[in-house]
């Protein structure tokens, strides 16, 4: 029983502890941003490994998520015969949910476990330790242009994987479904509200490329120096990001849409 | 004591340092100072904090008590700031050469350039050759770190650690995994580099033949505590157990052969 608790209190006293690790991280990594912004070179070079090899898992996931809407959702509409309204489905789910959710997800897998495992293992190997001997501070030279590709790249990402899929949507529902062309894209123009819908979507794209770029390089830089350690933190990366991205959507969308 | 000679003389005074990690001490009550000019070395058996003792002295750790002074100034009561500039006048060549995995060689020397100072291109060309030439890999500029074999790579470690023309280096390890003529190179080029740019040598090693051969001054660390200090001759005459023991290589002595265990007998009747 009192290991029990000795258990409970030293791994509560832990979690404790890395938070307030990770917001001093944080601080740090944003003392930083300025430093990044005279020197677009890093950014650009960072913006290019986070968002643009990116780019093929989000356009291609972003068609299939649009199809199916389109089937799911023509199938249903159908029923009520407002197939007509299949646009709007389509284009509410994606720019209000799907787009900024999914694509924060695969980007938390794709680039987020990336950017955690090459920290890590800079840290491993004394690549950040001799970064600071060098009198170079890793935080604001390794840390910050990734954190701010990441939150640079998320919304565009994002509003990409939103297009492609209302372009998925299209595809199913008018070219193979055969719901009218004309009605689809202006029902879609005339229900989504450019801010309701659209500038909420991008507010939580941002929160979530922050939120995951955050998580992915405060694990890798509090990874264990062994190869051991930086598996677990790439795993703690992908895991930790899905939950806090699904938690915090849940909070965004209660105070944008809800009357909780 | 010919460490004591002139405080002023000294590069590096560590006084009364004590440290220690999850509860193990590393050192108890260390005093020892680097002279000016000087390869000092230290030695000790493996887990003794040579790589402990480096950091500490570069600050990226801090003691529980006692003070380290590099060039007069206290490591750990300096701002970030000052420790970063004293920093610039450090170089230190870390076991696994720490080189940048996504940058080639060339880069890699110079990066501390580029980092702090605002030469132009061609200067920095210039003086990165230069460095990469007095390590003999002028022409491996354009090889990845990746490319590079273990003396490779501490070697182009070398030269980023002279690109900024620091007052000291540090050495960790040096030595380790080399093979004979990798290790010829490094023995010559840390000699060569430090009578040739007027550096104050630090090398934490347990290579005693190639150590002693170029030291001017040696500290043997056991157990938290100097177990022997001198010049590689009053060393090799000492008649401390530890220091015997060391230089030696012999298998037992004050550095037991076996683990700490209860009595051999007991532990195996116990057994049955």
């Amino acid at each position: 029983m009192l290991e029990f608790f000795t258990n409970l209190g030293s791994s509560t006293r832990n979690s404790f502890s890395k938070l307030g690790r990770g917001a001093f991280f944080l601080i740090h990594t944003l003392s930083g941003i300025g430093q990044v912004l005279t020197r677009p070179g890093l950014l650009l070079k960072q913006m290019y490994s986070v968002g643009v090899l990116s780019f093929l898992i989000i356009t291609i996931s972003g068609l299939f998520v649009g199809m199916v809407l389109g089937l799911q959702g023509f199938y249903i509409l159908r029923d009520f015969g407002a197939e007509e309204s299949l646009g709007v489905m389509v284009a509410a789910s994606l720019v209000r949910e799907l787009g900024p959710v999914v694509s924060a997800i695969l980007f938390a897998g794709r680039a987020g476990s990336a950017l955690t495992a090459e920290i890590g293992l800079m840290k491993a190997t004394e690549q950040l330790s001799g970064m600071e001997m060098m009198a170079v501070d890793p935080i604001k030279r390794i840390i910050a242009p990734r954190f701010l590709a990441g939150f640079i790249c998320m919304p565009l990402l994002a509003a990409l994987f939103s297009a492609i899929g209302v372009m998925g949507g299209h595809m199913v529902g008018v070219s193979m479904l055969g719901v009218d062309d004309g009605a689809f894209w202006s029902q879609m123009q005339a229900t989504i509200d450019f801010r309701e819908d659209i500038v909420n979507g991008v507010i939580k794209s941002i929160v979530f490329g922050f939120v995951a770029a955050w998580i992915a390089l405060f694990e890798g830089y509090d990874a264990g120096p062994t190869s051991e350690g930086v598996s677990r933190a790439t795993t703690r990366t992908v895991v930790n990001s899905a939950f806090s991205i699904l938690a915090l959507d849940f909070i965004l969308t209660a105070l944008m849409f809800g009357e909780i | 004591m010919a460490s004591s000679s002139s405080t002023e003389n000294n590069i590096v005074a560590v006084k009364n340092l004590c440290f220690s990690r999850s509860n193990r001490k590393i050192f108890d009550d260390v005093n020892l100072d680097i002279q000016r000019g000087k390869i000092t070395a230290i030695m000790g058996p493996s887990g003794t904090g040579k790589t402990t003792l480096l950091k500490l002295i570069g600050g990226q750790l801090t003691p529980d008590s006692g003070k380290i002074e590099v060039d007069g100034q206290n490591v750990h009561r300096l701002k970030t700031r000052d420790l970063y500039t004293l920093r610039k006048r450090m170089g230190m060549l870390f076991q696994s050469g720490a080189l940048l995995t996504d940058m080639n060689v060339f880069d890699n020397v110079a990066f501390p350039l580029r980092e702090h100072t605002q030469l132009p291109e061609s200067m920095i060309r210039s003086l990165v050759l230069m460095k990469l030439h007095a390590v003999g890999l002028r022409g491996a500029r354009d090889l990845m770190p990746n490319e590079l074999s273990g003396g490779m790579a501490r070697r182009v470690a070398m030269a980023r650690a002279i690109a900024l023309d620091p007052l000291m280096i540090m050495y960790d390890e040096p030595f380790t995994g080399q093979d004979p003529i990798s290790m010829g190179a490094l023995v010559h080029l840390i000699k060569a580099l430090n009578a040739t740019l007027g550096l104050t040598s630090i090398i934490v090693s347990h290579d005693v033949q190639e150590t002693a051969a170029i030291a001017d001054y040696i500290y043997v660390l056991s157990e938290g505590k100097v177990v022997g200090q001198g010049t590689p001759r009053q060393i090799a005459q000492s008649d401390s157990p530890w220091v015997q023991q060391f230089m030696n290589g012999y298998p037992d002595g004050p550095v037991h052969f076996q683990y700490p265990a209860i009595d051999y007998l007991d532990d195996l009747l116990a057994s049955t």
